[in-house]
């Protein structure tokens, strides 16, 4: 197998994600767990844009950077009041 | 005792299937070779006539809002009906004499 | 929330944002995006406003009886738009079978209906994710 310098660079990206979404499981504090969904959500939209769809990556960066993220920062704050 | 052998056979079963995805997704035709199997004719036909039918450029609009126009419709209603759940199961209805 | 900082460099980059948004609803169909991407956009902007300046001017700068109209008209929109084949005798949706003007292929009002359902469904998702936000905000303040 031959690879050139934009696979080094996806397998670095993978391995962004992968260590992303272990952590999410093995960080205790939830609104800390969400930032990290965030960093998650990043490297998934510079995947997209590496293979050539931007329209996922436009996607991506505005529903899952902005909008998950602060949904699930809302409802943390609104679930924490009502214990 | 008990609880060791369980989690042994977790990790077993754990370990066994990453090894039978691992696999399969070795199995798997490179990323973006032109001879894929999914590059066959439906493709080959929006990618050739998708300018023509629909004057559009951006095939993924012309595929989303043309080609595949009622599952976009049905789309738009699920996410009306979401919406609506949402509403009706969160929202604090304020009743008549309710002081809060 | 009650940042000076805050408030003053928001009032600066929001509008850019929503018209960010609405540029991507506007040009989904000669450009990457379109109109599901655009409308979040949009919805995000109103969203940070309302984040930073509180849930009650949120709601005066979208009561909910806008709100209801953007819902509802927005998901009409798209039947009314599929109408437009029946009524011309040929199947529903049609584009350009119904007879419709696609013009040229990169300006902006090309496309035929395509253009007009993509700003109908930018309008019901950008109300779609500040109902649901609304919602959800509503035990605080």
């Amino acid at each position: 197998m031959n690879f050139i310098a934009a696979d080094y660079g996806t397998m670095v990206l993978l391995l962004i994600l992968v260590a992303a979404s272990l952590a999410m499981y093995f960080i205790k504090d939830l609104l800390h767990a969400v930032v990290v969904f965030g960093a998650y959500s990043l490297t998934m939209a510079l995947l997209w844009l590496q293979m050539n769809t931007p329209d996922l990556a436009i996607t991506e960066a505005a529903s899952g950077i902005c909008m998950t993220v602060l949904m699930m920062i809302v409802i943390l704050r609104t679930s924490r009041k009502g214990e | 005792m008990n609880l060791k052998i369980k989690k042994l056979f977790a990790l077993a079963v754990i370990l066994m299937s990453v090894y039978m995805i691992i696999m399969v997704v070795a199995e798997l035709p490179p990323y973006g070779e032109p001879n894929n199997p999914v590059h066959n004719n439906v493709s080959e036909r929006y990618i050739n006539d998708a300018l023509h039918d629909t004057g559009v450029p951006n095939m993924v609009t012309a595929i989303v809002f043309d080609y595949r126009a009622y599952d976009t419709m049905f789309e738009a209603i699920v996410l009306f009906a979401a919406t609506l759940a949402v509403v009706i199961t969160l929202k604090r209805w304020k009743k008549a004499g309710d002081n809060k | 929330m009650k940042d000076f900082i805050l408030k003053h460099i928001a009032a600066i980059i929001l509008p850019f944002i929503c018209i960010y948004g609405f540029y991507v609803i506007l040009h989904g169909h000669i450009s990457p995006g379109g109109s599901f991407a655009g409308g979040i956009i949009v919805g995000l902007s109103f969203i940070a406003f309302i984040t930073i300046y509180g849930s009650r001017k949120g709601h005066a700068q979208m009561p909910d009886k806008v709100l209801v109209f953007m819902e509802s008209y927005g998901t009409l929109w798209y039947g009314i738009m599929g109408m437009i084949g029946i009524f011309k005798g040929v199947p529903f949706l049609a584009n350009k079978l119904a007879g419709v003007n696609l013009g040229a292929p990169w300006a902006l009002s090309s496309g035929g209906l395509i253009s007009l359902i993509g700003i109908g469904v930018g309008i019901r998702v950008t109300s779609t994710i500040i109902t649901l936000f609304f919602t959800m905000m509503e035990d605080e303040s």
